[in-house]
């Protein structure tokens, strides 16, 4: 074979090895962008049903009226602000929880064999199915503590669930702080707990609040365990309000009420077989979809903020 | 420190609560029984406790979320990291992560309402209720979750590694595929074990849209119950406390609960040995 047929045979291999790697590259691209529309158009699909089935529902008084066996007259009352109750137990417990948690886990603790271990404890936690979560509740704080199917047990339940989550947050955004500062404090003659209360809190707090906010929404649209406490009674009635004209003007009886929440009416609705319920239930999820999706769309803008204005 | 400590408090809480109530529910009903029946039928008169078509209806929604779930997130990550200009990035992942913030019972009812009926004009004997609708459903619902964490994995390959296959005349893809993604690969590991641990416990989705019998079939057109929604499906009867009835929701519990924790312990494991670069 000739050298110019030999050369001819390489270049033709080189372009066809191109031009092969060239083509897969392309496949590809077409895949993800397919794999990408899917995507958007599940999405929209999702809340075209929604809004097709539910828009008709949402007058005024789909918040106004207690569930009901008319579906027309059923409306969203006791379950939100049922879910409000209950987020509002469930954040004030796990939220100074957390706070303690991060801060314990960043500033303070040593480099040991059990601080390694809680961090794998809570990274596993926060991947225990939320049922889980439902059945634990059930045991304890249903039988054993005899706190019933409330409002607390159900604030209680959410908070256990939502506490990793909060807790690994507000780890990242106490780490994010950076060394120099907490130095600053020290050279000034703060304690440790001076330079976490007034320099390292203040500037993670933002970062902080962005998982609070992401942990609510999720706590709003969990279903599974607060159906696995038993909560899912009819429910035409409010919890007594926390607060009255009489002495002593706070009372924590709603806190042992029954309830319902959101996600669980609508699930309730969902389960039935007549189409008129089928429109409740779309017009709940809607409610329910904007709430959630507003909440971590401030949240998912508040960290874009953090991030460009943060400069160290 | 004490704030610290709950957290191993409620892993032994979980435990605890989980292994007592199975322990009652073993006195009454064989472990082997519970482990090889193929009948799960608690509430007959001759109850058969065999946890076989729960796990398998588990593992056929699982899987069918899975096989959707897998390429798409796998696929959405190798662009979002690899070839996607940082604006287009900086738009889609926001977007990712608002569509991981839906509630699972909306995509219960768009599974029920909007899914299988679509799903059937393709196939007309398809069940009202079915794993396929369910498994898909829930296949969408896992897709950002696991396109971020393996997107955060394939990130954390450091550039020069993309620089060294660039000037030996890789193309991006082939970068993407033989270098990036080996050396991702612990991390991407982790993700879809993470995956594969959301769509066993996932439990709302399958509760409405995949049935209530369980029915030990690897047929994914046909309705089956799974562990999880078995667990709803008896609560919201009104069991009484004590039964075996409720105490074999903690059994079931208790079997969920061990497959998703050797799953994350199985996570933990590759991601502390992945080796960093």
């Amino acid at each position: 074979m000739s050298q110019t047929v030999m050369n001819q045979t390489f270049s033709q291999t080189f372009v066809r090895i191109i031009r092969k790697a060239k083509t897969q590259q392309s496949v590809y691209l077409v895949f993800a962008w397919l794999a990408l529309v899917v995507i958007v158009l599940t999405f929209i699909a999702l809340v075209g049903q929604l809004l097709l089935e539910g828009m008709p529902r949402l007058r005024a008084e789909f918040f106004t009226n207690f569930a009901s066996r008319h579906a027309e007259r059923a409306g969203i009352l006791a379950a939100w602000v049922g879910s409000l109750m209950v987020i509002g137990v469930t954040m004030i417990t796990a939220l100074p929880l957390a706070l303690a948690t991060g801060v314990y886990l960043e500033e303070y603790a040593p480099k040991s064999k059990w601080v390694l271990l809680i961090e794998l404890n809570i990274a596993n936690l926060a991947s225990v199915p939320s049922i889980i979560y439902g059945l634990l509740a059930l045991g304890v704080f249903v039988y054993t503590l005899g706190l019933g199917q409330s409002v607390l047990t159900a604030g209680l339940t959410l908070a256990l669930l939502i506490l990793p989550m909060l807790i690994v947050t507000t780890r990242e955004a106490i780490r994010a702080v950076p060394l120099s500062v907490r130095e600053a404090a020290y050279a000034l003659g703060s304690t440790r707990w001076q330079t976490v209360r007034h320099h390292v809190l203040p500037y993670a707090s933002p970062g902080i609040l962005t998982g609070v906010i992401l942990s609510v929404s999720r706590a709003l649209g969990e279903t599974a365990p607060i159906i696995t406490i038993g909560a899912l009674s009819y429910i035409a009635f409010l919890p007594p309000p926390p607060s009255s004209a009489e002495f002593p003007f706070i009372n924590f009886d709603w806190l042992f009420a029954g309830f319902t929440v959101l996600p669980i009416q609508m699930f309730n609705w969902t389960s039935r077989p007549e189409a008129a319920f089928a429109a409740n239930a779309a017009a709940a999820g809607l409610v329910l979809l904007v709430l959630t999706l507003f909440l971590n769309a401030v949240a998912i803008y508040l960290r874009q903020h953090i991030r460009k204005q943060m400069q160290w | 420190m004490l704030a610290a400590g709950l957290s191993v408090a409620t892993t032994l809480g979980i435990v605890l609560v989980l292994v007592t109530e199975s322990v009652h529910f073993f006195h009454t009903v064989a472990l082997s029984d519970f482990l090889t029946d193929t009948v799960w039928m608690p509430l007959f008169a001759e109850p058969r406790y065999g946890v076989l078509p729960l796990i398998g209806g588990t593992l056929v929604t699982a899987g069918v979320a899975l096989t959707l779930a897998v390429p798409l997130g796998l696929g959405v990550a190798i662009f979002l990291a690899e070839f996607a200009s940082k604006k287009t990035r900086e738009t889609l992942k926001p977007a990712l992560e608002l569509l991981a913030g839906i509630p699972t019972v909306v995509y219960g009812y768009f599974a029920l309402n909007a899914v299988i009926p679509l799903l059937q004009l393709f196939i007309p004997e398809l069940p009202g209720f079915n794993m396929l609708g369910a498994g898909l459903v829930m296949g969408i619902a896992i897709v950002p979750y696991m396109a971020s964490l393996s997107e955060d994995a394939l990130r954390a390959v450091p550039v020069h590694l993309r620089e060294a296959a660039a000037a030996m005349g890789a193309t991006q893809l082939q970068t993407a595929w033989q270098v990036v993604m080996p050396a991702a690969r612990s991390g991407i590991v982790a993700a879809l074990v993470l995956s594969v641990a959301r769509a066993i416990g996932e439990t709302m989705i399958v509760s409405i849209a995949a049935g209530m019998q369980p029915k030990l079939s690897a047929n994914p057109l046909e309705q089956a119950q799974t562990a999880s929604a078995y667990i709803v499906s008896v609560v919201l009867g009104d069991l009484p406390h004590g039964s075996v009835g409720y105490q074999s929701i903690f059994a079931v519990g208790l079997v969920l609960f061990l497959l998703t924790l050797i799953l994350n312990m199985l996570a933990q494991i590759v991601r502390l040995r992945s080796v960093r670069l």
